[in-house]
């Protein structure tokens, strides 16, 4: 298909999809209306059921087997980057000692509020997931900020640091434990006060969006440093692995 | 003009799907499929907004009716659903464009239009 046809199939499809979803909104509650059914019924169980976050209570408590059908799809999905992005043995790795990824020469200044937000961003991001359930936020936005700390380390120039900090295996067997965690307290959360279940599942979230996270970062971060590329027909020379 | 928002949304999402049928890197079509989902997380947050309401959160306020109203909790989770999915599968179609250029030596999709080199 020429590209002039394909924008023109594009723009056939496209006209149809905005004419009946332009119906379909036409019909839609007005934006900002005050008729709300799920909304008054959900905060109203939240607050029965002592959760000040009706978020959390709405993703741990009221729709927790869908958040755990969630945990699975991210698990799924980490596991297939991660075996997607191994370093085959035929690829080249190089070893330690033949690479300069740093400290490389960034600023020192950047150096040092590299280092400096580090401790500060990982108790923001351990508070985020332990208040999740009184305060905005919550296991999936602490794992996060959790999983994107530790990268300070690299942004601070200091790669060698970062693997150091994040052995890629104990997070891989991090990862498992708090995705079966996860389920193993959904099923047997289904008794608790939602009191006790918020946290705990929250806990075992934070966990794992973490580790998904510096696993999957990691991963990539070896494709970038540490892997060869392919040797041209002339000869073995060349090679991403060399700091700027 | 009350569906404003609502109409955003599918603008949002008619653009990404725009820009992934124009691509001609896998890469920009990941961030076109990115761009695609941003228009969900509009359209679900539009729906669930009320006028002159509040964060749901009630730690330090009484909950409706007394405290005044507050937006609907159950499409933010939807959201915040929608995100985390969002994130993953864009790690996941990465990884695959990572292997593609590694062993195509190239991301252009018009270029990979056979299986075999």
């Amino acid at each position: 298909m020429t590209p002039r046809a394909r924008v023109a199939l594009f723009a056939f499809g496209a006209a149809g999809t905005a004419a009946l979803y332009t119906a379909g909104t036409l019909d839609l509650p007005g934006f900002g209306g005050a008729w709300h059914p799920y909304a008054d019924r959900a905060v109203r169980q939240a607050v029965a059921h002592g959760t000040p976050n009706a978020v959390a209570s709405v993703t741990f408590d009221q729709r927790a087997f869908d958040t755990l059908g969630e945990e699975i799809i991210l698990l799924a999905a980490a596991v297939a980057a991660v075996v997607l992005l191994r370093v085959l043995r035929r690829e080249d790795e190089d070893t330690d000692g033949s690479h300069r990824h740093g400290p490389a020469d960034v600023p020192d200044a950047l150096r040092l509020v590299g280092h400096l937000l580090l401790p500060l961003t990982l108790t923001v991001g351990v508070y985020v997931v332990a208040h999740g359930h009184q305060s905005p936020g919550g296991g999936f936005q602490g794992g996060v900020i959790l999983g994107t700390a530790v990268h300070l380390l690299y942004l601070a120039g200091d790669y060698p640091a970062l693997r150091r900090l994040r052995p890629l295996p104990v997070f891989e067997a991090a990862e498992a434990v708090a995705a079966a965690a996860f389920v193993v307290l959904a099923l047997a959360a289904t008794g608790w006060a939602a009191t006790g279940r918020v946290p705990a599942l929250n806990g075992a979230v934070g966990v794992e969006v973490g580790c998904a996270l510096t696993l999957l970062l990691g991963r990539f971060f070896e494709q970038a440093l540490l892997v060869r590329p392919p040797a041209p027909p002339g000869g073995r020379t060349g090679r991403t692995g060399e700091a700027p | 003009m009350s569906v404003l928002p609502y109409l955003t949304a599918g603008w949002i999402m008619l653009v990404g799907v725009y820009g992934i049928v124009t691509s001609r890197d896998l890469i920009h079509a990941v961030v076109c499929l990115s761009v695609t989902q941003s228009g969900t997380y509009v359209l679900l947050l539009a729906i669930g907004y009320r006028s002159g309401a509040t964060a749901p959160v009630f730690s330090d306020r009484p909950p409706p009716p007394a405290g005044g109203p507050v937006t609907d909790p159950v499409v933010q989770a939807m959201a915040l659903t929608d995100i985390v999915v969002g994130a993953t599968v864009t790690a996941l179609l990465l990884a695959l464009a990572v292997q593609v250029a590694k062993r195509r030596g190239t991301l252009d999709p018009d270029a990979l239009r056979s299986l075999e080199p």
